[in-house]
């Protein structure tokens, strides 16, 4: 009953999606009709009936999981009745139809977060952007609903469901889709901003500053998203690395990539008015670089563990959506774009010119990107050879563009708007300059043999983290006597959050240089008794032991890990064998410090011949994602502590 | 300069940038290629690559295990390749089972740095599975 009730919700949704595409848009350009006003308005209404509708087919589905359902054919296949509660709801989007549902509900959710705000912003554009947002909707609705309907029933019902994936069944997984929906559903705003914008062409500052927070939000969101995901493949797949190049990672750095520079370049638009048609093809392309990001890889074009799915019907719905939603927008683009070129003189040295920097540079990131990963597809196609490109092409060209833009990212800020320097700026790339020797010194010196790039790389974060906090104790002057917090309040949220964001890759570069230059690896095939050493540790091989989880049984390894004779811990790396799946899977085992972690992953063995033992010790590799933390803080501080736009009346004249 | 010659200089140094990083970008990609063959795919001249990748089935019997050491066979049933490979080996790496081994052949024997096979069970590595059609090897369902 819920799943025909949650089916029928989705229609009343699909039409109430497609009256918030039609009405308001037509009310929004239609001169002589009367109800014009009426029809704007009546996106708020069909946006919130829309929302609602998804959002109770969607408890519907996560219902039917929690039940455990077997009458649902998407539950039978995804779940079982011995998995614990948080799986099952998370069983919910671990597959093709739930997570093609989950894509919607976020996206209804941005599109009420936009009808209830009160932001101040013309009726007109709020009209145009709930329209795009609904036009969007329907487009996906009508896919799930034709093509992928997750409430199809099974009759008879079996007694039980087939199971989730169990490497699936991890609690980093169960929060990397939703978050990283929400950064690639996120930027739709921008694209519907951007939409709204190319209709009439009416793009101005203001635009920009209700544009803004919805992209820091998807930004900080997607940030969140991408390190979820990360961590989740440093601890559960047990290679130990934390970025493998495989093409669904890249798949959601390339909307990052895009929505980063869109971040910036929508502040030009805010700030003086340049930029406009730039900003709106990034928006433009940030969406559709979201869209291949969630979809293409979803359709099982790349090959990896994330593809679900490979049914023809899909992939031509898919192809047919990225289509219009890249093909539409570019046409219009094409049409007015040309009007919305700025004639404004950019100076050389101006924080314009800055941001410039950073958007061709990201843009260049952003083409690496895609390039390295659509390269074997087109070949493929092409001549039939079929290649991968792996780290090393990475490593040779978004390494080097990323590094430019590290150096750019202590200048930048130095920069004042249409020309000049703040007047701590050469001092700050004094100190920033020492901070780079300084930390190319101390690595020198800690480790012999470094090479260029990894050297490089260490001045790079003592430059930017120099800088950083030069140009913050320069601006707030906390050691000038008298109205302190006066100066502090003077700073803006906008400016806070680029300092901690920018710090934020500080410690991101730190760990990935930590992990990457000092880290131990030993592999070893070991006995019951043997001690193994690791970077100056002892690690003492107890035994294996089998144990019993709550649907799994496992082979445990047992392992002391001892620090100058005294024992720090005991690890217990271990492989599951999940019976309802039939499936066996290895969980690394990890000490965890902020100093750095100690890793260990149980192969295969007996006790008779012994069992292999992979042993790391990874140096700082936490500051990875506690740099991610901080550059989506930066993010939210950005969003949440915004000055409010000056009292103007914003209604049409 | 006027206005138009300006904006034509500017034009020309971006249009020379983009082709500048294109270019740089496709050379860098050239360089890092790893190509995937089949055993039967395999010529001398395709063994002496820098990297290559080898899918196949692992052949049945042919697995020695030393210590850390593992000496086993690829096939795709027209041709036989031999690996050996130092590490640990994935879950699901068994007899009968689909995988692909990265590395490069020393003395005709290929020595892979790294193996993998899916985790799961019914899964078959895609170029696995469909140069196995090819052969007509393989009938399963790619997509499980």
């Amino acid at each position: 009953m819920i799943a025909e009730l949650s089916h029928f919700a989705l229609f009343v949704a699909l039409i109430a999606s497609c009256c918030q595409a039609i009405l308001p848009l037509y009310g929004s350009l239609a001169k002589r009709e009367p109800r014009a006003a009426w029809l704007m308005a009546s996106a708020d209404m069909f946006t919130i009936i829309a929302g609602f509708t998804v959002l109770f087919a969607f408890s519907g589905l996560v219902w039917s999981f929690i039940s455990s359902d077997f009458s649902v054919a998407l539950v039978t296949n995804h779940s079982h009745s011995a998995k614990p509660l948080i799986y099952k709801i998370s069983g919910t989007w671990g597959n093709h139809e739930g997570s093609l549902l989950l894509w919607i509900v976020i996206l209804v959710l941005f599109s009420m977060g936009l009808s209830l705000s009160k932001q101040q912003m013309h009726s007109v554009l709020k009209a145009r952007v709930l329209a795009v947002q609904g036009i969007v909707t329907t487009a996906f609705l009508a896919f799930s609903l034709f093509t992928s309907n997750p409430f199809t029933r099974l009759d008879p019902a079996p007694l039980d469901g087939r199971g989730l994936n169990p490497i699936l069944q991890d609690i980093g997984l169960a929060m990397h889709p939703p978050m990283l929906y929400l950064g690639y559903v996120g930027l739709s705003m921008a694209f519907a901003f951007a939409v709204a914008g190319l209709i009439d062409g009416r793009v101005d500052k203001d635009w920009a500053r209700v544009m803004r927070p919805w992209v820091s939000a998807a930004w900080c969101a997607l940030t969140l998203g991408i390190a979820l995901g990360s961590w989740w493949a440093y601890y559960e797949l047990g290679w130990g690395g934390w970025w493998f190049w495989d093409p669904v990672e890249n798949a959601s750095l390339m909307p990052w990539l895009a929505a980063t520079a869109l971040l910036h370049s929508s502040l030009v638009v805010e700030k003086t008015g340049q930029l406009k048609s730039w900003t709106i093809l990034l928006a433009i392309i940030a969406f559709s670089l979201s869209l291949v990001g969630t979809f293409i890889v979803r359709s099982g074009l790349l090959t990896s563990v994330h593809s679900f799915a490979s049914d023809p019907a899909r992939g031509v719905f898919i192809l047919g959506i990225l289509l219009v939603a890249i093909g539409i927008p570019l046409a219009l683009f094409a049409w007015r774009g040309p009007q919305l070129v700025s004639l404004k003189q950019t100076q050389l040295i101006s924080r314009e010119a800055g941001l410039i920097a950073n958007n061709f540079l990201l843009t260049a990131a952003t083409l690496i990107v895609l390039i390295g990963t659509f390269y074997p597809l087109a070949l493929e196609v092409a001549t039939g050879a079929r290649i991968t490109v792996g780290p090393p092409y990475f490593d040779a060209t978004f390494t080097p563009v990323m590094s430019v833009l590290v150096v750019c990212m202590a200048i930048g800020p130095l920069l004042v708007w249409r020309s000049g320097i703040t007047p701590s700026a050469r001092t700050t790339l004094a100190a920033a300059c020492i901070g780079a020797s300084l930390a190319s010194l101390a690595g020198l010196s800690l480790v012999n043999g470094l090479s260029a790039a990894a050297i490089a790389g260490l001045g790079l974060a003592g430059w930017l983290g120099i800088s950083v906090i030069s140009d913050l104790l320069f601006r707030i002057k906390p050691f000038r006597p008298g109205a302190r917090l006066q100066r502090l309040k003077l700073i803006s949220g906008p400016v806070w959050g680029m300092w901690v964001a920018h710090f934020g890759m500080v410690i991101f570069l730190i760990g990935a240089l930590g992990e990457g230059l000092f880290q131990t690896e030993v592999i070893t095939r070991a006995k019951p008794g043997d001690t193994i050493m690791l970077a100056g540790q002892e690690a003492k091989f107890t035994g294996v032991e089998a144990r019993r989880g709550p649907n799994y049984q496992t082979e445990t390894a047992v392992i002391d890990l001892f620090e100058n004779g005294r024992q720090m811990t005991t690890l217990y790396p271990e492989k599951r064998f999940y019976p309802a799946a039939r499936q066996t899977t290895t969980e690394a085992a990890i000490r965890t410090r902020l100093s750095g972690d100690h890793y260990i992953v149980l192969g295969d063995g007996d006790a008779e011949k012994g069992y292999t033992l992979r042993l790391y010790h990874k140096p700082l590799v936490s500051f990875i994602w506690l740099g991610t933390i901080f550059m989506a803080l930066g993010g939210g501080i950005a969003i949440l502590r915004r000055r409010p736009a000056l009292k103007k009346t914003v209604e049409p004249a | 300069m006027t206005g138009k010659s300006k904006r034509l200089a500017v034009f020309a140094v971006i249009a020379a940038m983009l082709s500048g990083g294109v270019f740089l970008i496709m050379s860098a990609l050239q360089d890092n290629i790893v190509l995937f063959f089949t055993p039967s795919e395999l010529t001398p001249e395709k063994m002496t690559a820098r990297q290559l990748r080898i899918g196949g089935l692992v052949e049945e019997g042919s697995v020695q295990i030393d210590g850390l050491q593992a000496r086993f066979s690829i096939t795709d049933s027209a041709a036989v390749v031999s690996v050996l490979y130092t590490g640990a080996l994935p879950d699901l790496f068994r007899e009968g089972q689909g995988i692909i081994a990265q590395g490069k052949f020393e003395n005709n024997i290929f020595r892979a740095e790294n193996v993998l096979a899916k985790h799961d069970e019914t899964y078959m590595p895609r170029e696995v599975a469909e140069s196995l059609k090819e052969q007509g090897v393989w009938k399963g369902d790619s997509s499980k």
